[in-house]
């Protein structure tokens, strides 16, 4: 049934018509202009969702964090200065990432793909030193099958990991995107929506190296 | 909003947007974009504000931390409150959350979020806490 | 309640095999399907049998093309919530035999015998009966109300993301799927509808029921976690022109809300469920006995989703019955806007309750007395409620209809057992009946007369409007008083019972005073279904007879929100001109005014998607998923993830999502329609 008919521009006319009529709470349903607005907000819900199954886990490692069950605190295996090596490599990539979707609003493909890449760079470097904290632990007998304090800690971290892990590989689809058809609308919308995603991951991580790091070594 | 006449000519997504009725197709992008400030760009000067702002609200929870200056009980709070304010700073600088009217459900659902994360997490608390204390005196964290 | 050997006898069976073997199957072997079990064989052939039937028929008829174009490839709204519904029936049918088989070996076993279920079996049946009728019943049905109803309630034409609506019904599926599966191949969880720790920890549970268990939840919860965030994100962005907030149809209010708990809740039981996942497959310590775990946790996590979800289910019901009094007592809904924000304060208040299932585990008077008071308040916009759905039909012309005998059944019901809830609220009380069959009886006398009653209304309610024709009265008059007498005869004995004193979960009763009210509650059980088969022979029937059954004009109960405004069965694309809202009840206001039948005089093309057979793949592929990870057959699970990320991706290079219907199409479809109108009204 896929005919190739233009919309007669009437019937735009028409409907925008009723929809200016009450602009706040009227939307045409079903049109290429409500992609954008409606993959924003259905991309924020998910978001919402995220940071309630962060605060599931935040929850559970509050309450099991004293239950080291005679294996090593946080004092004792939290190296800070890695721990800050890590943050400056994430609020980097935020800063990347913004000037990427500035150089989207200017429209400069090149310009987007590079800021992409360096944001890429920081992330792998990130989930690089985290894949290699959690190894070193692993290897002192410091795994997560330790103790309860350590399970959470692991799961905590490891979540966020792995949610910048899946960030990363929309990164790199994005790349083939934006190779293959360049700043068209749609991937407009999913630079949009991976930029909400890489954001929201460095607002978890302040509450990981806050509560998980700092106050765990305080 | 300008239209992206320096990108690729873009592939029909759907007849729609075919490169024939270029005058559609532009007026359309535009419309696309005059909606998409619902979560807005930013500039480059906001994100270098916010950048500097949140390198300086990480180090100095950290140098305190690291310096061991204050007992845990005072460093604790300090540090949480540092991390809110720094979360309120991404939340503005970065994801441009406002209170413009095209946010108004962003907003809410934000807020409620908000509300949902303090009862799950306090209230998660409060009663572990007490069954702890109540049920299994023995197992109570020692810190 | 648990023998050790079964499980023991399985792990020793594994433990010799060749390393390729493992590798290939796991920790599956001949073995793990239970050939020594007559009873699980029969009912393992009866449903192995229906299903080569069902597949034998469809080949026979040569209808395999029809369904995948039709409906497994579907991204419409109407045909997605349909097949929730089909899906919902199906489980209902399951779910109720184990009821059935847990009545009965409870009425053998209470006066000296030892009944036919040998312990084991039976706690896997009453861990079954709990997760197929919460997680496969009732969430599908309510899912698949919304889905039909709502986007027609607010004059759209599809769901925000069609293809997303698609993958969750499927990925629902899957988890349904997996429990079915459990059946035949290995066991299903021992551990209670909720598999308390440590009770399902490894150490205790080490068979794969617990692992069954975790994956077709988490797969399912997936599922309903998206079509969570489609739903919301259609009401707010999708409403015909003019429809503000508060002009929505009550039930699409309810499906917001209920909605928003999915989003808000479902998280923490993918959390929960993930936590016990790590303690069994990585070895952690969450909930474990060693380690510094806390079972407690796990208590507290999975309650603080699990009443929400109550209201998740109830919330839909009550949205129904809304509809369905305001039209049968030809009247607008009275106190429309104490409706909308009850519904809001019930959600609200959902989330501050969680700890009154739990009021024995020992937190103490405040927090008890607190979670307590909670508990009561969210009785008041119950109330509100109640006493909004009698003013509406305090001087209307009533008829009484099927929806409406179902509504008022439910406004008796459920009063009863709302009562019996404020009683359990007082912590006092619940320390005396925590744990007993009170308890059963309190909390079916809400679902099944508050939720299944609701999910029945609607079905007769919303049914011509998804096909096409009524179902028939008289049949469904039967299954009505069937279920509403059966109810009361099973579950009455059932609070006797527990002010007695007689626990839950219990598969053998050395009472013999409680012997009778045990064969009381297996007869209601029966007239119960009595009642679930007059409800499927009355579809069957209805779809033979479907010719007299014919709605033409597209409203056959004389309706008054925007669902009725278009045809029976609705076109694909639901509204051939967007429909604009002055008011509530925007069709009733339109029949009144005389411009609800005016046929416009020209069409444009409508916007729509195409199908894409993604959603059923990933959804069929995360079946494999779920299954090699219960049967640690590594290569199936990632081999599986992959995929269905493989399929993901592949999707969004899809640049043909959609198409535009020409107006002359558009016009032929609308001509039958006035047709139909005209033919109607002669």
């Amino acid at each position: 049934m896929s005919k190739t008919i233009n919309p007669v521009a009437g019937y735009e006319n028409q409907i925008d018509s009723a929809y200016d009529h009450n602009p706040n709470d009227a939307h045409h349903a079903g049109d290429h202009h409500d992609e954008g607005p409606k993959v924003t907000l259905g991309f924020w819900i998910y978001l919402m969702s995220d940071c309630i199954l962060f605060a599931s886990i935040f929850a559970t490692y509050a309450v099991l964090k004293g239950n080291t069950a005679g294996g090593p605190n946080g004092r004792e295996i939290f190296d800070l200065p890695y721990v800050a090596v890590e943050t400056a490599l994430l609020l980097i990539s935020s800063l990347t990432y913004g000037l990427a979707m500035i150089s989207m609003e200017a429209n400069k493909l090149k310009a987007v793909i590079g800021w992409l890449a360096v944001t890429a760079l920081c992330g792998l470097g990130f989930m690089g030193m985290e894949i290699h904290e959690f190894i070193k632990l692993i290897e002192e007998g410091a795994g997560p099958d330790r103790s309860a304090f350590l399970s959470a800690f692991f799961t905590l971290v490891g979540t966020h990991g792995l949610h910048v892990t899946s960030g990363l590989i929309w990164m790199g689809v994005m790349f083939v995107h934006l190779f293959k058809r360049g700043l068209t609308p749609a991937n407009r919308i999913r630079l949009m929506s991976l930029s909400l995603f890489w954001h929201f991951l460095d607002i978890i991580w302040i509450g990981v190296f806050t509560i998980v790091y700092l106050m765990g070594a305080a | 909003m300008s239209t992206p006449d320096n990108a690729k000519p873009r592939k029909a997504r759907s007849p729609h947007a075919k490169p024939v009725d270029t005058d559609q197709t532009h007026a359309e992008v535009a419309h696309h974009d005059a909606h998409h400030d619902t979560a807005g760009h930013g500039t480059v000067k906001s994100y270098v504000i916010g950048f500097i702002l949140s390198v300086i609200l990480t180090a100095i929870p950290f140098g305190l931390t690291m310096a061991h200056m204050m007992p845990a009980a005072t460093l604790i709070p300090v540090v949480v409150a540092i991390g809110v304010v720094q979360i309120l700073v991404h939340l503005y600088f970065f994801l441009h959350m406002n209170t413009s009217s095209s946010q108004t459900w962003n907003n809410s659902a934000f807020i409620f979020t908000v509300l949902i994360v303090g009862i799950l997490v306090i209230g998660s608390l409060w009663v572990m806490y007490h069954l702890n204390t109540n049920m299994m005196p023995g197992m109570m964290p020692v810190e | 309640m648990l023998t050790q050997a079964e499980p023991a006898a399985h792990a020793a069976s594994t433990a010799d095999a060749s390393p390729l073997v493992e590798f290939l199957f796991g920790k599956l072997r001949l073995d793990s399907v239970p050939w020594h079990e007559p009873i699980i064989m029969v009912a393992g052939a009866g449903m192995v049998g229906g299903a080569i039937l069902v597949l034998g028929l469809i080949t026979y008829f040569k209808q395999w093309k029809y369904l995948w174009t039709e409906w497994l490839t579907s991204v419409d709204h109407k045909k997605i919530g349909a097949m929730y519904i089909i899906l919902a029936l199906i489980m209902l049918l399951r779910g109720f035999a184990d009821a059935l088989m847990m009545r009965s070996q409870q009425a053998l076993a209470s006066n000296g015998g030892a009944g036919y279920l040998p312990p084991d079996h039976f706690d896997q049946i009453f861990s079954a009966h709990g997760v197929i009728m919460i997680f496969f019943m009732a969430m599908p049905f309510v899912i698949g109300l919304m889905n039909v109803v709502m986007p027609l309630q607010i004059g759209a034409r599809d769901v925000a993301f069609p293809y997303l609506n698609s993958m969750s019904f499927w990925l629902t599926a899957a988890g349904a799927i997996l429990i079915n599966v459990s059946l035949v191949v290995g066991e299903f969880s021992h551990a209670g509808w909720l598999a308390y720790p440590p009770f399902s920890e490894l150490e205790f549970s080490p068979g794969v029921g617990v692992d069954y268990y975790i994956w077709a939840l988490q797969i399912s919860g997936l599922g309903t976690l998206l079509s969570g965030v489609n739903l919301i994100t259609t009401i707010f962005k999708m409403r015909a022109p003019g429809m503000t907030l508060m002009r929505m149809p009550v039930f699409t209010w309810t499906t917001l809300v209920a909605n928003v708990l999915i989003v808000a809740v479902f998280p923490i039981l993918t959390v929960t469920l993930a936590l016990l996942g790590a303690d069994r497959y990585l070895g952690m310590h969450f909930f474990t006995n060693d380690g510094g775990g806390n079972p407690m946790m796990y208590v507290n996590l999975i309650w603080a989703w699990g009443h929400p979800e109550v209201y998740i289910l109830i919330l839909p019901a009550f949205g129904v019955f809304s509809e369905v009094v305001a039209t049968f007592s030809r009247k607008r809904l009275f106190g429309y806007d104490g409706m909308v924000y009850a519904t809001a304060a019930i959600g609200v208040l959902s989330f501050l309750v969680w700890l009154h299932h739990f009021f024995t585990m020992g937190a103490g008077a405040n927090v008890n007395a607190f979670f307590g008071i909670s508990t009561m308040v969210i009785s008041i916009p119950t109330g509100v409620k109640i006493f909004n759905w009698l003013f509406t039909m305090y001087r209307g012309r009533i008829r009484l209809e099927l929806p409406m005998m179902w509504t008022l059944g439910f406004i008796i019901t459920f009063v009863i057992g709302g009562m019996t809830g404020v009683l359990l609220a007082v912590p006092g009380a619940d320390f005396v009946l925590h744990n007993s069959v009170f308890l059963i009886a309190h909390f079916h006398n809400v679902i099944i007369g508050g939720v299944v009653f609701g999910c029945l209304a609607g079905l007769n309610y919303w049914f011509p409007k998804a096909f096409g024709f009524k179902l028939h009265a008289g049949i469904g008059k039967v299954s009505f008083w069937c279920w509403l007498i059966g109810f009361w005869i099973a579950f009455l004995p059932i609070y006797a019972l527990g002010l007695m004193g007689m626990t839950r979960r219990l598969d053998y009763v050395n009472n013999p005073v409680w012997h009778v009210y045990l064969i009381v509650a297996l007869c209601g059980a029966l007239l119960i279904f009595v009642g679930i088969i007059a409800q499927l022979v009355q579809i069957v029937y209805s779809i033979w007879k479907r010719d007299e059954l014919r709605d033409l004009t597209g409203d056959p109960w004389d309706g008054r929100t925007l669902e009725w405004a278009t045809s029976s069965p609705p076109p694909f694309y639901n509204f051939a001109v967007l429909p604009k809202i002055g008011n509530h009840d925007a069709f009733w206001d339109a029949k009144q005014t005389g411009t609800a039948y005016v046929q416009p005089k020209a069409y444009e093309p409508i916007h729509m998607p195409h199908n894409t057979p993604t959603g059923f793949l990933i959804g069929i592929v995360s079946a494999g998923l779920g299954f090699g990870l219960v049967w640690h057959i590594w290569w199936m699970a990632s081999g599986a993830l992959l995929v269905m990320i493989g399929l993901g991706i592949v999707h969004t290079f899809n640049e043909n999502r959609d198409y535009y219907v020409p107006a002359d199409e558009v016009k032929a479809i609308e001509d039958a329609h006035f047709a139909n109108l005209k033919k109607a009204e002669q």
